[in-house]
């Protein structure tokens, strides 16, 4: 038997986890550094696994399989493939980030539980970011549809306790409305995706019952399933592939979050600290996208293309509804949480548009969302820890005070508005031309947020950046080495993905070419064969 | 010799690099860093020029393959350049030029903290702008095309304390980007037609292509240059960039990026030259443009104002020519490179006469200058007669072609257009003599004491020497490329070249377009000449009212897109959270009859809410395990 080194990639944070919550009250400190350790570690066998991955050979490669519960098929079944490998990297890559940017988040969990030494938030703060991360990487290597949603559903717990348990230090309306608002947002979240879950669940014994009843014996493996349906053995009835499809669209439509399901998001992002707010948006959401490209698409085909016309319309309103409302925000968590989901709205586009560039695209897109998103919220992060608020209104003539934190936040900003040098160009170029080259009409409407990504970005830097200096930040402290540390590396990342983002399309494409093969797509030929 | 040209790109990009990151170590060199390596392109094109000309005209295109950029399927697009005779033309403008503002800038922004970072956006400008001329496809274009939109947002919101420069950047940001869409459509519109969007391929193909295709492109593309060339509809943030230091709107706003919109109509030749609807369209809005920009130029009192209303103008002359096919692209290049040095010798003296003035925009506070400033007098003159088309200087031999061109275009539309660029050089001459005795003749009326008291003086000589170099070449360019119609010539291989038959003689339009220039210089003489000018701008006529307002474009903008856009941000807000979220919550409450424990979860039983809910998924599924049992 081979090491088992995806098990052990997405183990180390687990272990991590258990190990930082073992740690005593009074050695916080040692717990910080044992969680940054345990992601570091993660980091460096997720990079093990990108090396290893051969881009050009199996679909699901470094496999390991094991019997779980014989009685209704569910087996232990881990597997990496081009989309999966890039985006557990890509969670790899922000926990260590999350984790620095979060030093002090629970400093103020950390006062309210002064009196009570049972609760030890610093540990518990870092123990459930690793439990995340855990989790996640296990629902991107999973190969087993019930493994996968047993962990989809599990990452509520921590989730629910990371958004309820902690939030920014200073609420605009108070200390005891904010721990209201505070778990009010943490309910919505859980209800919302446990109500997708459920759904889910039915759909995933559906699916059960019907390979038991077509095969013979059930089954969650998507290989076992893809092969049988190639053999001719599975032939859904179409109603029933559909149902069961959209019992799965809709817990990951929660997920991503698609309108109308999109309103637990700003909430969340808003009421938890930037660092949660990042894990949800950047890391937790992309697994329900992801799954659509997986699950969705890959074992019901027919019935993503029922669906298809519907989706494009939900992720054209996404990208548009989302953006204006971006538009209208008077709270920068809020703001940034409505932006997410305008880039939802395009992750989806690309996922449904079926073309290579689409798909490509939406993998892309998914990577480089979490990558700008991490920039532009844990800065403003910093700067909302600098002067206890969240509005808008409260900033003002910033970069004359602190002009690497403006600067910093600015280059987040272009990088969510997808100027061209920078990765998410690359990613909302390719969504555009790979849907367009089959919707044209879908293509142009969603070119629409080219304009108004760029004014809510540009208006959210000019109110907080510019203008005269409030007297509110005039000794606001620039950024400290510290979080100079979280952002540089990411802003490298930026431009070294806008400039060269070959490395991920060659893991991605033969990846996106099986996804396209399971719904028998082709891309568009052009009118003109163009002398090449 | 290819394995310069991505060197041409690549010092400023250093330059950029350098100063940005570099911190305030580099405070007190960075700024002759950066004209350092600006210089550096320019000489790099300069030996690229010398060696393109010694080789035979069909063989002067060079290309050099960097990298794949992004490579999915068949989409390909590729880090590459394309050196041909065109892209040549503007490295030398853009480097040339670039560099002469670079060393003004040493003076210029002498008493600024911040003159490092204004630099290093110089420097990223240049490097965006050659990107956007040197990419051998239509993507890596629209990388240097938004590049240079960056670099122009952060240059006109430099001074960001002030209110007025970050809005103006904004705004310019924004209405670019509305044309950025066009580019957008335009390059996906071009991958499902040719498969490609490499301008070989593509525009070799045009052929085979439909023509209702052919014509969105052409539309697109022309939606793209009226955002970045500030053309009607999309003309509103030039004027606000004047917020931007002077040096920058010398630089970015009149003589290289602006003129990008007309590169890219004249690149993409082949795709108009199919489409005669797309070109009626660029004419037209050529044509508009160029009485627009001349009318707000006559009405501004602020020069530089004055100035920008008179770029778009102008460029509103180029894209009238662009859009005639090839009778008129080589004249549009050549219109647009006499442009570069005499609007960009005007703006550095406008910049000279600020500097000496304390900053004041207000011609009306001017007067008799040309005592105290004699360089910029003088250099500043040498501009007004090259931009006013004064026989024998630059502007003349440009402007006159592309006039010849457009009543050559035929039939009515050639003499209509012809008559709007007639009209517009009388205008040009109308409302240059104005700025110009407005500035540099009659009383002085600037106040002499107290607290607003100006002492105009000479600038010093690192200002004066670029606007010197830059009157030498806007009165020599014109008869240079006029010299056996050498720049027509050496612009054949690219843009091809017809030759144009007006319904008159040649002579005859020349003598016209003195007429018109007499016109307009007499009557700004007779108005502003002979009578004095009041301090205070008068009342004005209805149509002065609307000019000094830019004709009302920012009052349309408001009431047709800011207003309602407002509105509907708030509705929707509104909605979202009244409506959206209700409904779903609502619905979801109402299903599982369970509006009165979201009271309760409201109220603070969170807790024991999740874990009754986890029941309830634990119950669900034993019950469907169940079934399928029994």
């Amino acid at each position: 038997m081979s090491f088992p080194l995806l098990t052990v990639t997405a183990a180390v944070p687990a272990v991590g986890a258990i190990a930082t919550a073992a740690v005593p009250a009074a050695r916080r400190t040692a717990a910080k550094w044992l969680a940054l350790a345990a992601s570091l570690l993660t980091l460096v066998l997720a990079a093990v696994v990108l090396v290893r991955f051969d881009p050009g050979g199996d679909r699901y490669q470094l496999t390991e399989s094991h019997a779980w519960i014989s009685d209704f098929g569910v087996r232990y079944e881990l597997g990496v493939d081009g989309i999966g490998a890039v985006l557990m990297a890509l969670t790899a890559l922000l926990i260590p980030f999350v984790i620095l940017a979060g030093w002090h988040d629970p400093d103020a969990a950390e006062e309210r539980a002064a009196s009570d030494r049972r609760w030890r938030p610093t540990q518990g703060f870092f123990a459930l970011i690793l439990a995340v991360e855990a989790m996640v990487i296990i629902s991107f290597l999973a190969t087993d549809v019930f493994l996968f949603y047993i962990f989809f559903e599990a990452m509520l717990i921590p989730l629910y306790f990371l958004i309820g348990g902690f939030g920014d230090r200073a609420h605009s309306q108070g200390e005891e409305e904010g721990s209201r608002q505070r778990s009010y947002a943490a309910v919505k979240f859980l209800l919302y995706n446990l109500a997708g879950g459920l759904i889910m669940l039915a759909a995933v014994i559906g699916l059960y019952a019907v390979t038991a009843d077509q095969l013979g014996e059930g089954t969650f493996s998507l290989q076992a399933i893809a092969d049988a349906r190639a053999a001719g053995e599975l032939d859904m009835a179409t109603n029933t592939e559909r149902l069961l499809f959209l019992g799965f669209f809709f817990a990951f439509a929660i997920k991503a979050p698609l309108w109308p399901l999109h309103t637990w998001l700003p909430n969340a992002m808003g009421e938890s600290t930037a660092p949660v707010a990042v894990l949800i948006t950047a890391v937790v959401d992309k697994v329900g996208t992801f799954a659509m490209l997986r699950f969705c698409l890959g074992l019901f085909p027919g019935a993503s293309e029922w669906a298809t016309p519907v989706v494009i319309v939900l992720a054209l309103v996404s990208i548009i509804y989302g953006a204006l409302l971006a538009v209208g925000q008077r709270d920068i968590k809020r703001l940034i949480a409505y932006a997410s989901i305008s880039h939802f709205g395009f992750i989806v586009l690309g996922v449904f548009a079926m073309t290579s560039q689409g798909h490509s695209g939406a993998t892309l897109y998914m990577v480089n969302h979490g990558i700008s998103t991490a920039v532009l919220m844990l800065v403003a992060g910093f700067l909302i820890s600098r002067r206890g608020s969240r509005l808008i209104a409260d900033y003002g003539g910033v970069q004359k005070v602190a002009p690497v934190l403006a600067g910093t936040f600015l280059v987040g900003g272009l990088a969510t508005l997808s100027l061209p040098g920078l990765a998410p160009f690359v990613s909302e170029f390719l969504v555009l031309v790979g849907t367009f080259s089959r919707y044209p009409a879908a293509g142009v409407v969603a070119t629409v947020a080219i304009v108004l990504a760029a004014l809510y970005v540009l208006v959210l830097y000019q109110r907080t950046m510019t203008g005269e200096v409030k007297d509110s930040v005039k000794h606001m402290p620039d950024l400290r080495p510290r979080e100079l540390a979280v952002v540089t590396p990411l802003i490298a990342l930026l431009i070294l993905l806008g400039v060269f983002p070959k490395p991920l399309t060659e893991i991605v494409n033969p990846a996106v070419e099986h996804t396209l093969s399971d719904v028998e797509k082709h891309d568009p030929a052009p009118d003109v064969e163009a002398a090449k | 010799m290819e394995a310069l040209i991505g060197l041409l790109v690549g010092a400023p990009l250093l330059g950029a690099a350098v100063l940005l990151c570099g911190g305030r170590r580099l405070d007190r060199t960075g700024h002759w860093l950066g004209t350092a390596l600006a210089a550096a392109s320019f000489v790099i094109g300069l030996i690229l020029f010398i060696d393109m000309l010694g080789r035979e005209a069909e063989q002067r295109a060079m290309h050099q393959h960097l990298f794949s950029w992004i490579p999915v399927a068949d989409f390909r697009a590729d880090v590459a350049f394309q050196l041909d005779q065109l892209s040549m033309t503007f490295v030398l403008l853009i480097t040339g030029v670039g560099t002469l503002i670079h060393l003004y800038s040493v003076g210029y922004m002498e008493h600024d903290e911040r003159r490092r970072r204004f630099f290093g956006y110089l420097n990223l400008f240049l490097a965006a702008m050659l990107l956007l001329v040197l990419a051998d496809n239509y993507l890596l274009l629209y990388f240097g095309w938004e590049g240079v939109g960056l670099a122009s947002y952060l240059l006109i919101g430099f001074w960001q304390h002030k209110t007025s420069a970050a809005t103006a950047s904004k705004k310019a940001f924004l209405v670019n980007r509305v044309g950025d869409i066009g580019l957008a459509i335009a390059v996906m519109l071009m991958f499902t037609t040719f498969g490609t969007f490499t301008f070989g391929p593509v525009l070799e193909s045009t052929g085979a292509a439909g023509e209702g295709k052919l014509t969105a492109i052409g539309l697109m593309l022309l939606l793209a240059a009226c955002g970045k060339s500030a053309q009607v509809p999309l003309q509103s943030w030039l004027g606000d960039a004047m917020e931007g230091p002077t040096p920058v709107s010398a630089l970015i706003h009149a003589a290289t990026m602006v003129t990008a919109g007309i590169y890219l109509v004249v690149r993409s030749g082949a795709i108009f030259n199919a489409s005669p609807d797309a070109q009626l369209v660029v004419v037209t809005v050529g044509a508009v443009t160029l009485l627009y920009g001349a009318i707000v130029g006559c009405a501004k009192d602020d020069i530089k104002k004055a100035l920008a209303g008179s770029t778009m103008s102008q460029i509103g002359y180029m894209m009238l020519a662009a859009g005639l096919g090839p009778i008129g692209y080589a004249f549009a290049i050549m219109h647009l490179v006499t442009h570069g040095f005499f609007k960009a010798g005007l703006f550095l003296g406008a910049g000279s006469v600020m500097h000496g003035m304390n900053d004041d925009v207000d011609m009306r506070k001017y007067g008799g200058l040309r005592k105290y400033m004699p360089v910029t007098f003088v250099t500043f003159g040498l501009g007004y007669l090259a931009i006013i088309g004064f026989p024998g200087l630059s502007g003349f031999f440009s402007k006159d072609m592309i006039i010849e061109a457009a009543f050559a275009k035929g039939g009515a539309q050639g003499w209509i257009l012809g008559s709007c660029a007639l009209l517009g050089a009388a205008i040009t001459a109308y409302y240059m003599t104005r700025v110009m005795i407005l500035t540099f003749f009659g009383p002085e009326r600037w106040s002499k004491e107290g607290p607003d008291a100006r002492h105009p003086h000479e600038s010093p000589k690192s200002m004066t020497i670029p606007m010197i170099v830059l009157a030498v070449g806007s009165v020599g360019a014109g008869f240079v490329f006029d010299l056996n119609e050498s720049f027509v010539h050496w612009l054949e291989p690219v843009t091809a070249l017809e030759h144009g038959h007006p319904p008159m003689s040649a002579m005859t339009i020349t003598a016209g377009t003195v007429v018109a220039l007499l016109i307009g210089v007499g009557t700004a003489w007779a108005q502003y000449g002979r009578r004095p000018v009041p301090v205070q701008a008068p009342r004005g006529s209805l149509l002065t009212r609307a000019a000094r307002r830019d004709l009302l474009q920012d009052d349309f903008n408001h009431v047709v897109l800011v207003k309602p856009g407002e509105y509907l941000t708030r509705g929707l807000v509104y909605l979202d959270h009244k409506v959206v979220d209700g409904f779903v919550n609502g619905t979801a409450a109402s299903f599982g009859g369970l509006s009165g424990r979201m009271r309760r979860v409201q109220n603070g039983f969170v807790r024991s809410y999740a874990v009754s809910m986890f029941g309830g998924a634990v119950l669900l599924l034993a019950a469907t395990l169940l079934m399928r049992a029994v």
